[in-house]
C-alpha cells in the first residue's frame, strides 16, 4: 500500500476523552501520526475529509473480538473480519485465546500477527491462554507469549476449576506484566445451562445459569486478588450483583477493571421468548434489573469498557434448537450505532461512551492507542450522528449475519475509519 | 426487543384466529382450548362404531417425527390419525442421526420433500417444535409431542378433557400438580392449561430442588410438602420421576423421595373424597406412588390413555382445517 496522504479532517466535532477535549476542529494527519489539532494553515494537506456536521473520536478499541482465525474459517478469517471491525470504526481489536489451536504457543501468536498485517485492517492485539490448552491444569508458557506480543492472558470462555491452578496462574501472568483477563463462571453452577436463571427460564424450560454462577466466580477472583495484589480484568458481565461486588472492591482501591458486552446493555431474557437463537449468547441475557445495573456501571464507571463480543457464525449454527445452536453475536458493525442508542435514550453522555470504546479499553490494555493527542497513531473513526438506518445483516461486511438487532433503525453511523493514516473503511454518502 | 414483531408470538394460530400449529398451550386462549376440548368429545364415540374411522382426513399424510422415545404418545397420535384415515408414517429418529450428522434441519426437509401435511414431533430438546413450526411450509402444521422440558401441550389437554368428565366446572377446583415439576413439559402445560381454564387454585408440591425458580410467577402456590398441598384438593396430578433424578444432586433416592412425595392412601386420605388421581405414564410404582393409588378407585389413569386418542383427533383436525363435525356422529 502507498504511503498515506496527508490528510486533514476538517470542520469535524472532535470528540477525545483521553484529553477531555470536544470542540470543533480540523485533525491533521501525515506519516502515519496526528500532527496537529484546530488550525494549523502551514499544513499542507493532499487529501481533505469533510467532517461538517459529524463527530471525529479516536478509532475504537474492542477488547472482545473473535476472528474465528485459526480453526474456524467457515465462520470467519482474519481478513474478513478486521474488514467487518473497519466498517464499524473499530481500529484496534482484542482477540481471545480460543482459537483452533489455542493461543498457548508463540507459533499460533505469530501466525495470527502474519495474516493481520496480511490484512492490514485493524491492529489485532492477542491474549495468549491463561493455561495450556485452556485446560486448567498447567500454566502457560507466558514469558514465551508475552515475548510473542501478547498484551494480555485469559481462559477464553473456560473457567479456571482449580482456585490453586487459578491464583498461581495470576501470580505468574503478574511477572511479565499482563493483564488477566476472566471471565467469571462457575463451571459446576452453570454445568447444562443455557440462559438465564429466571422467569424465561422457568416458562420456556430452558435449563439455566444462575446469577451465583458469575458472582461466586467473581468473589473467588476478587479474594486472590486481594491477597496476592495482582490485577485483574472481568470481562463480559451480566449481573447485577457482579457491578455491585466489583465497585466495592475498586473503592476499596483493588488494581479490578471490567467490561460489558454491548447487547447485554440492550437485550435481557425477555427477548428469548419464541425460543430466539439468535439471542443465544454466553454469558446469557438476565434480567431487566441486571441490564439496568450494568448500565448504571457503565455510566459510573465501575465498568469501564464496552466490547462487541463479536462472534460471527455461518447461517446453520443458529437453525437448531436452543440448546443445540451456538452462541454469540456477529457485534462489530452494530457496535457503535448500539451505544449512540444509549446516547440518545439518555442512558450515557456522549463522552462516557467515546471513552468507554476508546481511551479507557486501551488502558485496560496498557497501551498508548484511544486517543487523538498529538504525536499518537493516526487511528480515527468518523461517524455521522444523525444519520437514520436500519440494521440488515445481509449487508455485514463480517462474514456472520447472525444478530438479534436486524431490523432494528438506529441512528448514527461510521462514515470513515483511518488506520494509521488511511482509509480502511468509507462509506458512500 | 420492541422494533421487532415478535416472531413466534403467535406461530400457532392464523390470521382468522384458528389453530395452525399446536406448540404449547402458553399464547393459546380459553375460546380454542374449549373447541379443541368439545371437539374431542364428539370424537370419543369413535372407537365404540362398528367402524372405528371417519374420513376426515383423507388424502393427508401425517408424520410422526419421534426422536425421544415414547410408547403411548406415539401410539395414541397413530391410531388418532388413522382413526380419522390419514397415511400415518412413524419415524423413529435414533439419537444416532446427530451422530451421522444429519441436522434436525436437514432431516425436516427430506421429509418436507415427501409432502407431508402434518408433524407430530418429539424432541429432547426444549423449543424443537417452534423451531420446526418457523421452517416448514406454509401448508404444514406441526403438533408438538413434548419437547424438552418446555411443552407437551396434547398431554395437558388430555388432561383437562379427563378433568371435566369427572368435575363439569372448572372454576371450584382446587388441583395439586406434585413431583418433579423442574423436568417436567407436563407440568409447565398443564399449568398454562388450567390458568386458562379458570381453575380456582393450582398448587405445585416438590422438593426446592426440583422447583423452577421462578415458577410462582406462572401462578401457582408453592408447597414443599405433601400432607399441606394435598389438603382437600379436587385433582391430584402426579408427575413422571426420570430415574437418572434419583440419585443426583437433586434427591438421595428414589425411596426417600417416595417417603416424602409418594402418593399413599394414607396422603390420598387428606384430598377431597371424591378426588381423582392422574399420572401422564409411565409410573414408577413405589417412586411416585404406591400400586394401591394406580389402581385404587380414585385413578383415573387409564381413562386418560384413552383421552389421548379423541383429544389428538380434535387437534390434528383442527390444525388442518377440517372444522365440521361429520354427520354421521
Amino acid at each position: 500500500m502507498p504511503d498515506p496522504k496527508r490528510i486533514r479532517i476538517r470542520g469535524g466535532r472532535v470528540i477525545d476523552p483521553a484529553q477531555r477535549l470536544d470542540a470543533v476542529l480540523d485533525v491533521c494527519l501525515a506519516e502515519k501520526r496526528i500532527v496537529a489539532l484546530g488550525e494549523s494553515p502551514d499544513f499542507e494537506a493532499e487529501e481533505e475529509i469533510d467532517a461538517l456536521g459529524l463527530i471525529v473520536c479516536p478509532g475504537l478499541v474492542d477488547l472482545r473480538v473473535h476472528l474465528r482465525e485459526p480453526g474456524q474459517e467457515h465462520k470467519g478469517t482474519i481478513a474478513s473480519e478486521t474488514a467487518a471491525a473497519a466498517a464499524g470504526g473499530v481500529t484496534t481489536l482484542c482477540v481471545p485465546p480460543d482459537t483452533v489451536p489455542v493461543i498457548d504457543t508463540p507459533a499460533v501468536a505469530e501466525l495470527i500477527k502474519v495474516r493481520a498485517d496480511q490484512s492490514d485492517r485493524a491492529w489485532v492485539l492477542i491474549l495468549g491462554a491463561l493455561t495450556r490448552g485452556l485446560a486448567g491444569e498447567h500454566i502457560s508458557g507466558m514469558a514465551a507469549l508475552a515475548k510473542a506480543g501478547c498484551v494480555g492472558v485469559s481462559n477464553g470462555l473456560r473457567p479456571v476449576q482449580n482456585t490453586l491452578i487459578l491464583r498461581r496462574a495470576m501470580e505468574y501472568a503478574a511477572n511479565f506484566g499482563l493483564t488477566v483477563f476472566l471471565h467469571p463462571q462457575d463451571p459446576w453452577l452453570s454445568a447444562g445451562g443455557f440462559v438465564h436463571e429466571g422467569l424465561v427460564s422457568t416458562r420456556l424450560g430452558l435449563p439455566g445459569i444462575p446469577v451465583a454462577s458469575e458472582t461466586v466466580a467473581v468473589a473467588r477472583a476478587l479474594v486472590l486478588a486481594e491477597q496476592d495484589g495482582v490485577r485483574i480484568h472481568f470481562t463480559l458481565l451480566s449481573a447485577a450483583r457482579s457491578v455491585e461486588m466489583i465497585a466495592e472492591a475498586q473503592a476499596r482501591g483493588l488494581p479490578v477493571t471490567a467490561d460489558v458486552a454491548m447487547h447485554q446493555l440492550h437485550l435481557t431474557e425477555l427477548d428469548l421468548l419464541g425460543f430466539n437463537a439468535q439471542c443465544h449468547v454466553s454469558p446469557p441475557l438476565r434480567s431487566t434489573y441486571d441490564r439496568d445495573y450494568l448500565r448504571i456501571g457503565c455510566s459510573s464507571g465501575v465498568v469501564s469498557a464496552i466490547c462487541s463480543d463479536h462472534q460471527p457464525h455461518e447461517p446453520s449454527a443458529k437453525l437448531a434448537p436452543f440448546c443445540e445452536t451456538a452462541p454469540g453475536i456477529s457485534g462489530l458493525e452494530t457496535l457503535l450505532p448500539l451505544g449512540l442508542r444509549l446516547v440518545q435514550d439518555g442512558i450515557l453522555d456522549i463522552h462516557t461512551l467515546i471513552a468507554r470504546l476508546t481511551w479507557q479499553p486501551a488502558q485496560i490494555l496498557g497501551q498508548p492507542y484511544g486517543t487523538l493527542r498529538v504525536g499518537s497513531r493516526a487511528d480515527v473513526c468518523i461517524f455521522d450522528p444523525n444519520r437514520d438506518w436500519i440494521v440488515n445483516s445481509a449487508q455485514f461486511v463480517s462474514r456472520g449475519h447472525n444478530t438479534p438487532f436486524d431490523g432494528w433503525r438506529l441512528k448514527g453511523r461510521v462514515l470513515h475509519t483511518l488506520m494509521e493514516g488511511k482509509q480502511v473503511f468509507s462509506l458512500e454518502r | 426487543m420492541t422494533e421487532l414483531p415478535l416472531r413466534s408470538a403467535n406461530l400457532q394460530i392464523d390470521a382468522k384466529g384458528h389453530l395452525r400449529h399446536l406448540l404449547s398451550i402458553e399464547g393459546l386462549n380459553r375460546a380454542i382450548l374449549t373447541e379443541i376440548l368439545d371437539t374431542a368429545e364428539s370424537f370419543s364415540s369413535v372407537p365404540a362404531q362398528s367402524v372405528k374411522k371417519v374420513p376426515l382426513l383423507r388424502g393427508k399424510t401425517v408424520a410422526n417425527l419421534f426422536f425421544e422415545a415414547s410408547t403411548r404418545t406415539r401410539a395414541t397420535f397413530e391410531l388418532a390419525a388413522k382413526r380419522l384415515s390419514a397415511d400415518v408414517l412413524t419415524i423413529n429418529v435414533p439419537t444416532s442421526s446427530a451422530v451421522k450428522g444429519e441436522s434436525l434441519l436437514d432431516t425436516l426437509r427430506n421429509l418436507e420433500a415427501m409432502h407431508i401435511d402434518l408433524f407430530v414431533v418429539r424432541h429432547a430438546e426444549s423449543g424443537a417444535a417452534h423451531f420446526i413450526a418457523s421452517q416448514v411450509s406454509p401448508h404444514v402444521s406441526v403438533i408438538n409431542g413434548g419437547d424438552g422440558r418446555h411443552a407437551h401441550p396434547t398431554q395437558a389437554l388430555l388432561d383437562m378433557f379427563t378433568i371435566r368428565r369427572h368435575k363439569r366446572n372448572f372454576s371450584n377446583l382446587c388441583v395439586a400438580i406434585v413431583g418433579d415439576v423442574m423436568h417436567s413439559r407436563v407440568a409447565r402445560s398443564q399449568i398454562h392449561a388450567l390458568n386458562l381454564l379458570g381453575v380456582g387454585e393450582i398448587r405445585v408440591v416438590a422438593p426446592r430442588t426440583l422447583l423452577p425458580s421462578h415458577i410462582k410467577e406462572l401462578g401457582v402456590r408453592v408447597f414443599t410438602q405433601l400432607a399441606e398441598g394435598l389438603r382437600d384438593v379436587d385433582v391430584v396430578m402426579m408427575l413422571r420421576l426420570q430415574k437418572e433424578r434419583m440419585e443426583s444432586a437433586m434427591l438421595p433416592s428414589g425411596l426417600e423421595f417416595f417417603q416424602v412425595y409418594g402418593l399413599t392412601p394414607e396422603k390420598l386420605a387428606l384430598a377431597k373424597p371424591d378426588a381423582i388421581v392422574m399420572h401422564p405414564g409411565p409410573i414408577n410404582r413405589g417412586v411416585e406412588m404406591s400400586s394401591e393409588v394406580a389402581d385404587g378407585l380414585q385413578s383415573v389413569i387409564l381413562q386418560q390413555v384413552t383421552h389421548g386418542i379423541a383429544v389428538r383427533m380434535a387437534i390434528m383436525s383442527l390444525c388442518l382445517g377440517s372444522r365440521a363435525v361429520p354427520s354421521e356422529m
